[in-house]
């Protein structure tokens, strides 16, 4: 449900950037998310094909970059992407460590003409 | 051609929520973000919580639900002031309604305030409020292995506080290898065992709670 209030914020910061460089239409929207984030791919892209229609974003692609969570070992120092049921580190068996990635949530470009 | 953009999708939401937190360190208020599943007894802690420090501090309230008066009617009847958020279907408070929450309550006049996310352990840890201290309450009943499924809420909160202990004997809930989880996601995190049926562990909490208002006048 929180995905509609979410891409109208991407799809405000699109437009805003569009606008800016005075872009006659938008043809890809460049996201990056983080596994650690609670945000569906397929529930973005549903509500942007239901928001962006009349606006310079109408029929833009979406392209999700989806980064995995990565945590640094506080034993060890081995960075590793903790696995469904094993938050321990590969190498020395420590429990967690430092996250170095997972929590991203940005438009990183757009594609204009 | 290709436009850079680089910029976080919940900065709208952020901005506020600085504001949000302007306004209440301005106050003196300490606030606390407290998230679970349903069910878990986020009510029942807030008012434990209230019983525990009434004498010593000024509590408020913010109640976020879906729907529904009956959590904030629990809240009235210790007679402090509260305000009902109902998000209208929404899985979580954001910046704005909070925002609308504030107006309503006497900021000069609390020392801390309890706000009581929307059930759900997915998107209230994405959204800022204005918190000064994010708490995530688990409770024995759903088992150990919540930090496994919902590895997002429990890497970025400040406080787990493990409710229903008092079912301890009655459930399968290795507390151990939860807290080693908790503790290996979360290196900083504040773990504490309670039951806001029996009362067990409930000063330990509100003596942080108290201690979390403390440091921050200090600042």
């Amino acid at each position: 449900m929180h995905e509609l209030s979410i891409t109208q914020n991407i799809l405000n910061i699109v437009v805003e950037h569009a606008q800016r460089a005075e872009a006659q239409r938008v043809r890809a929207i460049n996201l990056v998310v983080g596994d650690l984030t609670g945000f569906v791919d397929d529930s973005i892209q549903f509500y942007f094909d239901m928001l962006s229609p009349d606006t310079l974003a109408e029929g833009a692609r979406l392209n999700i970059e989806r980064v995995p969570a990565k945590v640094c070992c506080r034993s060890c120092g081995e960075q590793f992407s903790p696995q469904d049921y094993s938050w321990a580190c590969p190498s020395c068996s420590a429990i967690g460590g430092d996250i170095l990635s997972g929590r991203e949530f940005r438009v990183e470009s757009i594609e204009v003409e | 051609m290709k436009v850079s953009v680089v910029k976080d999708i919940l900065s709208a939401n952020d901005q506020l929520a600085l504001q949000n937190k302007q306004l209440l360190d301005d106050a003196g208020v300490c606030v606390l973000n407290l998230m679970a599943s349903p069910g878990s007894g986020k009510t029942s802690l807030i008012l434990r919580t209230i019983d525990a420090l009434r004498d010593r501090l000024r509590i408020g309230v913010i109640e976020g639900d879906i729907a529904s008066t009956v959590d904030s009617d629990r809240v009235a009847a210790k007679s402090v002031p509260v305000v009902q958020i109902n998000t209208g279907g929404q899985c979580h408070l954001d910046a704005p309604m909070v925002q609308r929450g504030l107006a309503q309550l006497p900021l000069t006049e609390l020392d801390v305030l309890l706000i009581e996310n929307v059930g759900n352990l997915v998107c209230p840890v994405d959204f800022r409020l204005g918190e000064d201290l994010n708490v995530v309450i688990a409770s024995v009943p759903e088992g150990d292995d919540k930090p496994y499924k919902y590895p997002g809420i429990f890497v970025a909160v400040d406080a787990v506080v493990i409710n229903k202990v008092d079912l301890m004997p009655y459930l399968r809930f290795d507390m151990t290898a939860f807290r080693e989880l908790i503790t290996g996601m979360n290196p900083d995190v504040t773990i504490f065992e309670v039951s806001c049926e029996t009362g067990q562990g409930i000063d330990n909490w509100a003596e942080w709670v108290a201690k979390q208002r403390s440091a921050k006048l200090d600042k």
